[in-house]
C-alpha cells in the first residue's frame, strides 16, 4: 500500500534551495502519506537538513511548493486557488513556504526536533514541556491581562499544561527527573524529552532530525517504539532523517533517498534497499560504469539470496 | 598539585613589575605649573614602587588563594541541601523597608533623618526600580541592553514636559510616562530584533546616546543642556506639602516640615519599586514570562514551538521601558529638575551592574546589589575618618571608580554569575529544586 500517493498529508513539489551559487537542493518532489513513518536518507550533505529546513519554514526556498492538508485530501483545484490568492493558508490547506517558522507550527502544526538537541538547558524538564504549550496558554491567559489578575479560567488550563506534560513524562520515563533541569540529563533522555516537548504541541507531522544519532542499542530500540506509539496512537504523522539504517528499515513505511540535493530513490524500504543507484550513492561509486557493475553486483546477489 | 614557591614568585613578580612600567607615568610623574606658569614635572618614585609592591604582594597572595580553592575538598554539586530561605527574607525586608523612615526619624530627628532618607532610602529604591526593570529585558529575555537610560530619560522629560507646559498632575503623568516610555521601547525593539550579542549592545548604546543628544541639541523641545527647571512638586493626592493652609501639614495637624514630603516621596518609590517586582514575578510564571526565559535559552528552539519570537522581544522591551518610565517620572518630580546630564551612559552602565552583580534574572539578587552598589558609593562619601590617615585634601567619594572597578573585579573571579547565581523554576511537580547556573544561559539572543 503506497499512501503517500493515496492519502498524501505534504506534497513537496519542485523545491529547490540555493545559496550563493551552491545549490543545496534542487527540483525536490515527493510525499508525505498521513499517518505513515517517512525517512529522508542519504550521504553527508545530501540536504535532507536543508529540506527539513524548509519545511519548518527555518530557510524560504528558493523556488518550490510546500503544500500540507491538516485533515482532508490534497485538491487540486483548492491548492491551485490557494496558490493564486497570495495567501498562506485557507480552510484546511497551508503553503508553508509562505508561512514563518513560528506559524507553521501554530497553524499548520508541523513540530521537529534538531540534529543537535535544542533543549532549554537551564529550565526544568516540566518547564520544558510548559513552554512548548506556550499558544494555548498565552490564549487561556487573555494574553497574560487574565494571567495577572489570576483568572480561574487561565489556572484550570495551566493544571491541564502540566498534567498533559507529565502524562507525557510518564510515557517517556522521565517522571522521576521531572524537576531536574533539562541540561542535566543523558543524552538518550534529553532526545526522548525533545521529542515529547515537539509532540506537545499538537503536530500532524513531526520532523525529527536523526532522532537516533548517539544512541545505545536498547535506547535505539526504546526510541522505535516511541515512533511506533505516535504513529498508531497519537496519529501523528513522522518525517525523519536518520543514518541507522536499521532503525530506517525496521519502522519507516516509506523512504526517500537524496543525494546531491536530488531524489534518487522513492518507496517502500524493501524497495529502496535494493535500488542500484541508492548502493551507489552509499558507497561511493564514481562514474556510469561502477553504477552497471554495482547493479549486476546487486543482481547476483539478490538471485544467492532466498 | 602542590604550588611551588618559586613559581609564585616569578608570576608575582612579573605582575609587579607591569604595574611597575604602569605606574611610571600614571604615578611617578606628575606634571604641574611652578609660580611662572610653566609646566615642570614632579617625580613620586615612592609612590610608583609603592604600587608595585602592592600588586606583587596582592598576586602572591592571589595565587595561594586561587590554588587552595582549586584543591579544597569539592562537594558534590547539589542543590537537594539548599534550603528555601527566599520567602522569610523577602518578608522581612519588607518590614524593614516600611519601618525605616519611622525608625530613622525617631533615633535622628527631622533634621538628622532628612539625608538618611533622600540619600540612602529614596536614592537606593530608585536604583532597585531601574534594576528590576532591567531585568526583564537582560536577566529574563536575555537581550543585552546598554542604553536602558534612556527610557529614563523619557520618563523624566515626559512628566517635566506635560506637567510645564500642560499643567497636568503626576498621578495622570506617571501612567503617560510609562506608556511613552513602552512606545520607545518598542521603537527600540523594532530595529534590533534581528541583531545579537555584541551588536545588539552597540545598538542599544547608541540609542541611549541618541536620546541624550537629541534632548541636548533640540532646544526648542527640551531647552537643551540647560534643562527645564520648577517642574511641579510631588502633592499628597492633590495636597501640596506647603507651611500655611491648605498644606498637608495644617491638614493633618502637623507642625510643617520638610521631612513630610521626602517620606511621601520614599513611600512612592517603595510602592513603585514593589509594583515592578510584583508584575515581575507574577509574569515570570505566566506564559509570556516562561517565553522571555526560553528565548534566553535558545531563540531557534522556541520558534520551532510555535513561540513568535518578535512579539516576546518587543513585550519584553515595552516593559523593561514602562518600569524605566515610572522611575524617570519619579526621578522628575523628586528633582523638580531635569537635564540631559543626568542621563549619561554611566547611568545605564551602573544600573546594567547592578543587575549583573545581583545574579541576572534574581529579584533579591538585584534588590541587594543596588543596596551595595548606591549605598556604598554614599557610604564613601561618609568616611571622613580616612582624612585623618591620608591627609586633609583626601575626599573618599573621589575613589568611587576605583573602589567600584575593584569590586567587579573581584566578583568576576569570586561569582561570576552574580550573587544570586541560581535559577528557580516556575513550576515543580514535586519539589522546587534551584537550577544550577552552570546549566543556564545569559542570551543576548
Amino acid at each position: 500500500m503506497r499512501r503517500w500517493l493515496e492519502d498524501p498529508l505534504l506534497n513537496v513539489e519542485h523545491l529547490s534551495m540555493v545559496f550563493g551559487g551552491l545549490s543545496a537542493v534542487s527540483d525536490l518532489s515527493f510525499s508525505v502519506g498521513r499517518g505513515d513513518i517517512t525517512a529522508l536518507i542519504g550521504p553527508n550533505g545530501a540536504g535532507k537538513t536543508t529540506v527539513f529546513n524548509c519545511i519548518t519554514g527555518f530557510y524560504k526556498p528558493t523556488r518550490g511548493r510546500l503544500a500540507l492538508a491538516r485533515a482532508g485530501a490534497i485538491e487540486d483545484d483548492a491548492l491551485d486557488r490557494l496558490t493564486l490568492s497570495g495567501q498562506r493558508f485557507a480552510g484546511d490547506l497551508y503553503l508553508l513556504e509562505r508561512m514563518a517558522d513560528h506559524e507553521i507550527t501554530r497553524r499548520a502544526h508541523v513540530a521537529r526536533t534538531f540534529q543537535n538537541i535544542r533543549l532549554f538547558a537551564g529550565m526544568t524538564v516540566l518547564e520544558n514541556l510548559i513552554v512548548a504549550q506556550h499558544n494555548e496558554l498565552m490564549r487561556a491567559s487573555k494574553l497574560t491581562f487574565g494571567g495577572l489578575i489570576g483568572l480561574p479560567s487561565y489556572r484550570a488550563a495551566e493544571t491541564h499544561a502540566v498534567q498533559r506534560a507529565l502524562d507525557w513524562l510518564k510515557r517517556i520515563h522521565l517522571i522521576h527527573r521531572a524537576d531536574d533541569a533539562a541540561g542535566d540529563l543523558p543524552y538518550g533522555d534529553q532526545r526522548r524529552l525533545e521529542i515529547a516537548r515537539a509532540m506537545l504541541t499538537d503536530p500532524v507531522l513531526l520532523c525529527l532530525d536523526e532522532p537516533a544519532a548517539g544512541l545505545n542499542p536498547r535506547e535505539s530500540a526504546e526510541l522505535t517504539a516511541l515512533l511506533r506509539s505516535i504513529r498508531d496512537e497519537d496519529r501523528t504523522s513522522i518525517l525523519l532523517i536518520e543514518h541507522d539504517m536499521s532503525v530506517v528499515m525496521q519502522i519507516s513505511d516509506h523512504v526517500i533517498v537524496l543525494d546531491y540535493g536530488r531524489k534518487i530513490a522513492d518507496g517502500t524500504p524493501q524497495d529502496v534497499r535494493d535500488d542500484p543507484r541508492v548502493i551507489a550513492a552509499y558507497l561511493g561509486v564514481e562514474d556510469e560504469e561502477d553504477v552497471a557493475a554495482a547493479e549486476s553486483e546487486v543482481a547476483r546477489m539478490a538471485g544467492e539470496a532466498p | 598539585m602542590p604550588l611551588s614557591l618559586a613559581h609564585a614568585l616569578k608570576q608575582a613578580a612579573i605582575a609587579g613589575l607591569l604595574a611597575l612600567g604602569l605606574a611610571f607615568p600614571i604615578l611617578a610623574l606628575r606634571s604641574d605649573q611652578d609660580m611662572n606658569n610653566r609646566l615642570i614635572v614632579e617625580t613620586r618614585w615612592s609612590w610608583a614602587i609603592g604600587a608595585a609592591l602592592a600588586i606583587f604582594a596582592l598576586r602572591l597572595i592571589g595565587l595561594y588563594l586561587q590554588h587552595w580553592r582549586a584543591n579544597r575538598p569539592q562537594s558534590v554539586r547539589s542543590n537537594e541541601a539548599r534550603k528555601d530561605y527566599g520567602t522569610p527574607l523577602a518578608w522581612a525586608g519588607l518590614i524593614i523597608l516600611f519601618a525605616f523612615p519611622f525608625v530613622i526619624l525617631s533615633l535622628l530627628g527631622p533634621q538628622g533623618a532628612l539625608k538618611w532618607i533622600n540619600n540612602y532610602g529614596i536614592q537606593i529604591l530608585i536604583y532597585v526600580m531601574l534594576g528590576w526593570g532591567l531585568n526583564i529585558v537582560v536577566g529574563l529575555a536575555g537581550l543585552l541592553d546598554l542604553g536602558y537610560v534612556a527610557f529614563y530619560a523619557v520618563g523624566a522629560y515626559s512628566y517635566a514636559l506635560l506637567s510645564t507646559t500642560y499643567g497636568l498632575s503626576f498621578w495622570i503623568c506617571l501612567p503617560l510616562a510609562g506608556l511613552l516610555a513602552a512606545f520607545w521601547g518598542i521603537l527600540l525593539g523594532f530595529p534590533v530584533l534581528r541583531l545579537r550579542g555584541d551588536y545588539l549592545a552597540i545598538v542599544t548604546l547608541a540609542f541611549g546616546e541618541i536620546i541624550r543628544v537629541v534632548l541636548i541639541n533640540w532646544i526648542e523641545f527640551s531647552n537643551g543642556s540647560a534643562g527645564i527647571s520648577s517642574i511641579p512638586r510631588v502633592t499628597f493626592f492633590g495636597l501640596p506639602f506647603t507651611a500655611g493652609e491648605g498644606g498637608f501639614a495644617a491638614l493633618f495637624g502637623l507642625e510643617f516640615s520638610p521631612i513630610h514630603r521626602v517620606m511621601f516621596l520614599y513611600f512612592l518609590i517603595l510602592c513603585l519599586a514593589l509594583i515592578t517586582n510584583v508584575v515581575t514575578l507574577r509574569m515570570r510564571n505566566l506564559p509570556i514570562g516562561r517565553a522571555w526565559e526560553a528565548l534566553r535559552e535558545d531563540e531557534i528552539a522556541c520558534r520551532s514551538l510555535g513561540i513568535n519570537t518578535v512579539n516576546t522581544k518587543l513585550t519584553a522591551f515595552a516593559l523593561g521601558a514602562m518600569f524605566g518610565g515610572f522611575a524617570g517620572s519619579f526621578f522628575a518630580v523628586r528633582q523638580n529638575f531635569v537635564s540631559p546630564e543626568s542621563f549619561t551612559f554611566i547611568e545605564s552602565a551602573t544600573i546594567l551592574a547592578i543587575v549583573v552583580l545581583g545574579g541576572m534574572g534574581s529579584q533579591i539578587g538585584v534588590a541587594i546589589a543596588a543596596v551595595l552598589m548606591i549605598g556604598g558609593t554614599e557610604v564613601l562619601r561618609e568616611l571622613d575618618v580616612l582624612k585623618a590617615i591620608f591627609g586633609e585634601g583626601f575626599d573618599p567619594a573621589q575613589y568611587r571608580m576605583l573602589v567600584f572597578g575593584l569590586g567587579m573585579v573581584v566578583m568576576m573571579i569570586w561569582k561570576p554569575r552574580g550573587l544570586i547565581s541560581t535559577r528557580t523554576p516556575t513550576i515543580f511537580h514535586m519539589k522546587r529544586r534551584a537550577v544550577s547556573s552552570d546549566l543556564v544561559k545569559e542570551g543576548h539572543a
